[in-house]
């Protein structure tokens, strides 16, 4: 579905990805795991449109979107949960996710994308006049995902859901996030400095270190690879 | 706003409905000239803060180069009149055309920069186009333009023995850019430049064309800006480039917003009512030494405010997070 091919990326001129490479079958759950300031964030907002590769180019169902530029892209039915979740702070609930739904202009269509995003986060049904900026970390993470759904993508891409969020919730986003590949077909993109468990969800997982793609197989392998096991999990 | 509810609305429609009143009756409370000269320039400055704060305020990008559209537009009500004969009004729609299209054709670059790098990209653009028009002989130069003096007419816009007009004019010029705001902060686009200034990369992950946006709101504050800018003309009816394209007034409408309370709607209104007549009281108390005291004691003024009310002279008025 999203082909990113052997791309490089930089930050006006000073080089931040070198060689990457990453493969998203339709319908499967990826990881991309690495450490800090390995260039995972900068991947994702590359497939995002955000920044543009100097080299190598990204595929999106066979198209190439390697130079589109970043609100275009939401028309093509991608969504990005961007790092630090990025929530419009000083507008309410509501609001954010009605942001959301700019690329929708169907009253119907916009009304039943909302109505799951409650499905999945009954707690922001709750909160809709409250503002952003006043939730739980939790709650931000889960109305970032729901702003992201209410685009009605068929790749969700989340950067780093994990980051500042009590480790009970951890697990609940998680699980949504299983949920929405499960039974709403999503396929999903996913960027972790969490391994274990980015990993143990995943179908396909890739390490990438410095800018480079070093390794890549089905997320259990991964696991269980000495590599891994040596360099993220401490053992 | 949201928090008005249903009792909230009535209560707003009979504040503004007083405060129009007030504002209608004054003229004949206060026949000097100074008072009305005062409350022109209040209404003059809030409306010119209201048309800086659709751009810096609602959209976050902190322009200080909205001196240009100012004038250009007085330049426009001016030249019109010297060259061609048209009355001011055309000169006016024209500014207004023109200042949109400069806006576009500065914020099409510029928008590109973010943060501070914006807001000095205007800053130099502000002062070229100053050079320009000083030196541009068909537009009078350094000299300027005096406006040809006529006999008390609406056609031509000018009015020697009644400042009322005038006042009644600045007045609804006030009152148009309120509504403009009011109409903006309650649209859809009104909430894509919100979003948009909270977190520009987040808008645009969600398809809002950002730079579509930004452009949308220097066309309508530099518009806005020309309006005051040919109306401002009319009033003094001599223009130079010192007097309308001066990077002075650049920082007084962005000083005015911020100091009554930035992306808020009444905030240039009360920035305007707060700083106008202290920079006015302090020239006439203090000022005319040569000392610049009057500067002085007027920028420390400014610092008092701000130390005190970060949120601007509004903030005192509202709980916290209310904005």
């Amino acid at each position: 579905m999203l082909s990113i091919d052997r791309i490089a990326v930089d930050y006006d001129g000073v080089p931040a990805l070198h060689d990457i490479t990453v493969r998203v079958p339709e319908g499967a759950i990826v990881a991309v795991v690495g450490s800090n300031g390995s260039g995972k964030s900068t991947m994702l907002k590359t497939a995002a449109g955000l920044l543009h590769p100097s080299r190598g180019t990204i595929t999106f169902e066979g198209a190439d979107i390697s130079r589109t530029p970043a609100h275009e892209i939401p028309k093509m039915g991608i969504a990005l949960v961007p790092e630090g979740r990025k929530l419009f702070g000083k507008m309410s609930v509501r609001r954010n996710l009605d942001m959301g739904a700019y690329t929708r202009t169907s009253r119907a269509e916009i009304e039943r994308n909302l109505e799951r995003v409650f499905r999945f986060f009954p707690r922001l049904s709750e909160r809709l006049s409250q503002q952003a900026g006043t939730l739980s970390g939790g709650e931000m993470q889960m109305l970032a995902i729901g702003r992201a759904m209410m685009s009605n993508p068929r790749l969700l891409m989340l950067d780093e859901p994990s980051l500042g969020i009590a480790p009970n919730l951890v697990d609940r986003i998680f699980e949504v996030i299983a949920d929405l590949n499960a039974k709403e077909n999503l396929t999903i993109l996913l960027v972790e400095q969490n391994v274990s468990e980015a990993l143990s969800l995943a179908h396909f997982g890739y390490v990438i270190q410095t800018g480079r793609t070093v390794l890549s197989d089905t997320g259990k392998a991964l696991l269980d690879s000495p590599m891994v096991r040596k360099a993220f999990l401490g053992m | 706003m949201a928090s008005g509810v249903a009792a909230g609305s009535g209560f707003l429609y009979a504040r503004n409905g007083a405060l129009l009143a007030a504002a209608l009756a004054y003229p004949f409370l206060f026949r000097q000239s100074f008072p009305q000269d005062l409350a022109i320039k209040i209404f003059l400055f809030g409306g010119l803060a209201s048309a800086w704060n659709v751009l810096g305020g609602f959209a976050g990008q902190v322009s200080l180069g909205n001196a240009i559209f100012f004038g250009v537009g007085a330049y426009a009500a001016a030249v019109v009149q010297t060259q061609w004969g048209w009355t001011p009004w055309a000169g006016m729609l024209l500014g207004m055309a023109a200042s949109a299209g400069i806006g576009a054709l500065i914020g099409y670059p510029c928008f590109r920069l973010k943060g501070h790098y914006f807001a000095m990209a205007t800053l130099a653009i502000g002062e070229v186009i100053s050079t320009l028009f000083m030196n541009w002989q068909w537009v009078g130069g350094a000299v300027g333009v005096y406006i040809p003096l006529r006999d008390d007419t609406w056609k031509y816009f000018q009015f020697g023995t009644t400042k009322l007009p005038y006042y009644y004019v600045m007045l609804a010029f006030l009152v148009s850019a309120l509504l403009l705001s009011a109409a903006l902060l309650r649209s859809r686009m009104g909430y894509y430049f919100r979003a948009i200034r909270e977190d520009q990369d987040a808008a645009r992950s969600l398809g809002v064309p950002a730079r579509r946006y930004k452009l949308a709101a220097m066309g309508i504050s530099a518009a806005l800006t020309s309006a005051g800018g040919s109306l401002y003309a009319q009033y003094v009816l001599f223009i130079d480039p010192h007097s309308v394209f001066p990077m002075m007034l650049s920082i007084q409408v962005v000083l005015i917003a911020i100091l009554g309370g930035v992306g808020t709607l009444w905030g240039p209104v009360v920035g305007a009512m707060v700083l106008i007549p202290l920079s006015e009281f302090t020239r006439i108390y203090i000022g005319g030494t040569g000392s610049g005291l009057d500067l002085i004691a007027y920028g420390l003024l400014i610092i008092v405010i701000s130390v005190i009310q970060p949120r601007g002279v509004l903030g005192f008025f509202r709980k916290a997070g209310a904005a």
